[in-house]
């Protein structure tokens, strides 16, 4: 094991998949001889060269476009976005060529591929910059979307990304970025698809992903404090869903409340609440609680950006209320 | 226009046009290509008239030229893909039939399983990457292909189609200027058509020469008569050599003229019947090959109309046989998601809820 950041896991994660399979290269702006905007890319470009490390220009339907194509010809494009706002550009071909290449070929095309980047909200950079949109793209048949909280499921999921024989929506978050902790040394691969459960626990289940399960983990201890024993179950990868891991825990708590950045309405809250609902009724003993970004855009002014995001307050808040305790 | 027969070989005479030869086999061939396009297309226009086809069908008549001139210029492992108006260029490519017209009919035999219908056309054995419904969206999926054969210096062209309608998409400009930034190997074929569905041209573009499109990205630009099969071939040849020599992208922007609305569902009124009247008669690229093969000596018009049976027969059948296949099994509705499902994660593929 190693103490290393979030960002420098990323880089691990890229240069061992390049080193082992040539047809891997990654593009996005400022990745090669700036060394990414966020450094993720640090050093890639001397370790590989500018065959395998590329530049563009800022033109992001463009080269996400390009990564799409490259992929239905063979190749294993790890295309970033330097963060995922400006990705919006992009959407059509991430949701009308990617996601369905596979589909309306009949399975004679695919993009296997990763589309990867900053997501989540910032700090102080105002609406444009800081936002989730995890939601919208977990809604596309054909897409899976992954959402390391740390550094070591960061590695591990982005190898099993870039190995992945599909396209993977893959959401780093920002001010995670520089987060320290032990990564495995020797090579590891999460599977997609699996939950975590991040600390066990006996009277209610929260389930929060990125930079949530942060937020989950430090509630959890003020909850215990309380004389509340919290569960935190970090999903991993939004889609596909590891469902059973949540329902497990539920069945066990009988109580649950699912944390998130993003917007309220529609979003992974209500996914989750919903499969709860249809599967797990029977073992609620109170409504499934959500603590959900506020429905508004974000405000630069730190008061209201605070305001703004869910906090550990909010979610030891919504966990009493679960648990009558409130 | 030059058009003679060849005295200067020993060989089987062919037809010298503008400095090149074509011999009798590659005219027939393209002849019937273009001519079993057109009587597809128009048995397609039935078939959707009888509501046997559903959704959205674009046809290509009158635009045969382009499809076939630009197949006969390049080689089975160069890719391309262009965008909803796809079935001429399929067929073109050597697709088979049979299979384009199931999938027009929502057959279980469809090129791609009734899954894609007629904006959706895929065959990956000839290296044909659609069909796309959405504007100018394979234009930066092109130029990842061309990307692809550099990565992998596998001297492959990539031939990217586009209408006088995509060309103000910023998708074709992004694209563009990455070409040729890194020198890919791009042609960028513009099937001007002159209406990017009811707009016409100049109401649309401020610049009607659309192969000056590329001005702005040092990409270079051929405008050339999309109506006649053996310029498209001649300049598409020339275009990929182009590319395929490591100087980059260009765009060959073919003039041509679609006979049809530019779907079933367009009665075209915002042209006028003398205007159809005068590129279907005057300028149709099948009666040109043809008349310039009669003057040859390659066949007589009798020959062109035995021809013409025989490939109305033939379209008759395929399009009787495409009928008789089932729809696709309802099973299929669950195929083709993903390449690696995950067993046990919602939702889980193959079942409901």
């Amino acid at each position: 094991m190693s103490k290393i950041t979030y960002r420098e896991a990323l880089n691990q994660a890229m240069c061992e998949e390049m080193t082992r399979d040539d047809r891997v290269f990654l593009m996005g702006e400022e990745v090669a001889e700036y060394n990414g905007a966020y450094k993720v890319s640090q050093g890639m470009l001397e370790k590989f060269g500018e065959r395998r490390v590329i530049d563009t220009p800022i033109t992001e339907l463009g080269f996400a476009g390009l990564g799409v194509g490259a992929a239905m010809a063979g190749l294993r494009p790890i295309i970033e976005f330097m963060t995922w706002n400006f990705a919006i550009l992009a959407l059509d071909q991430i949701v009308n060529a990617a996601a369905k290449m596979k589909y309306m070929s009949a399975g004679q095309y695919s993009a296997p591929m990763v589309f990867r980047g900053a997501g989540g909200s910032a700090a102080r950079v105002g609406s444009q910059h800081s936002q989730s949109l995890e939601n919208w793209l977990a809604n596309v048949p054909g897409l899976k979307v992954v959402m390391p909280s740390n550094p070591a499921d960061a590695k591990g999921l982005l190898k099993a990304s870039i190995r992945d024989n599909d396209t993977v929506i893959f959401i780093e978050n920002e001010i995670n970025y520089g987060d320290v902790a032990e990564v495995p040394d020797d090579e590891y691969i999460i599977p997609l698809g699996k939950a975590d459960v991040k600390r066990a626990g006996n009277d209610v289940t929260i389930v929060a992903h990125s930079r949530m399960t942060g937020f989950a983990l430090q509630a959890a201890e003020e909850l215990a404090k309380q004389g509340i024993d919290a569960e935190v179950i970090d999903p991993r990868t939004i889609k596909p869903l590891d469902e059973a891991t949540i329902l497990a825990s539920v069945a066990k708590t009988n109580r649950c409340l699912v944390a998130e950045e993003g917007w309220r309405f529609a979003g992974i809250g209500a996914e989750i609440s919903a499969r709860i609902m249809e599967k797990g009724f029977d073992d609620l003993d109170a409504p499934v609680a959500r603590v959900t970004g506020k429905d508004v855009p974000m405000a630069y002014a730190a008061n209201l950006e605070r305001m703004t995001l869910p906090s550990v307050a909010d979610i030891v808040e919504a966990a009493r209320v679960v648990c009558n305790r409130a | 226009m030059s058009a003679k027969q060849s005295k200067t070989s020993g060989k089987t005479p062919g037809l010298t046009h503008e400095g090149r030869e074509y011999s009798a086999e590659t005219l027939h061939a393209m002849h019937d290509s273009m001519l079993f396009i057109r009587r597809f297309e128009e048995k397609a226009g039935q078939l959707y008239g009888l509501k046997k086809i559903g959704g959205f069908c674009h046809l290509c008549n009158g635009q045969e030229a382009v499809c076939v001139g630009a197949q006969h210029a390049a080689r089975p492992e160069d890719y391309m893909m262009t965008g909803y108006r796809d079935h001429g260029h399929i067929l073109a490519r050597g697709a088979d039939p049979t299979a384009i017209m199931a999938e027009l009919l929502g057959r279980a035999g469809g090129i791609v399983k009734g899954k894609g219908g007629s904006m959706h056309m895929f065959d990956s054995s000839l290296n044909f990457a659609g069909g796309n419904g959405i504007v100018g969206e394979q234009v930066p999926i092109g130029i990842g292909f061309g990307f692809a054969s550099k990565y992998r210096d596998d001297g492959r062209v990539t031939l990217c189609y586009m209408g006088d309608g995509a060309v103000n998409q910023g998708a074709v400009y992004e694209s563009l200027n990455i070409a040729s930034l890194w020198k890919l190997p791009v042609v960028f074929v513009v099937e001007n058509n002159q209406y990017a569905m009811g707009t016409s041209l100049s109401r649309a573009s401020a610049e009607t020469h659309l192969f000056k499109r590329g001005i702005s990205f040092k990409v270079p630009g051929m405008h050339i008569d999309g109506m006649d099969v053996l310029e498209v071939e001649r300049k598409m040849s020339e275009a990929i050599e182009h590319a395929r020599s490591g100087e980059g992208p260009i765009i060959v922007e073919a003039i041509t003229y679609r006979y049809r609305g530019h779907s079933m569902s367009d009665p075209a009124t915002y042209r006028s019947r003398e205007e159809v009247d005068e590129w279907r008669t005057g300028r149709d690229p099948i009666a040109r090959l043809q008349l310039q093969m009669v003057e040859a000596g390659f066949a007589s018009e009798a020959d062109f109309k035995d021809k013409d049976r025989d490939i109305k027969k033939q379209v008759a059948e395929i399009a009787k046989a495409a009928e008789a296949q089932p729809e696709p099994d309802a099973a299929e509705v669950w195929t083709d998601v993903y390449n690696d499902p995950i067993e046990g994660a919602y939702p889980y593929p193959g079942k409901v809820g």
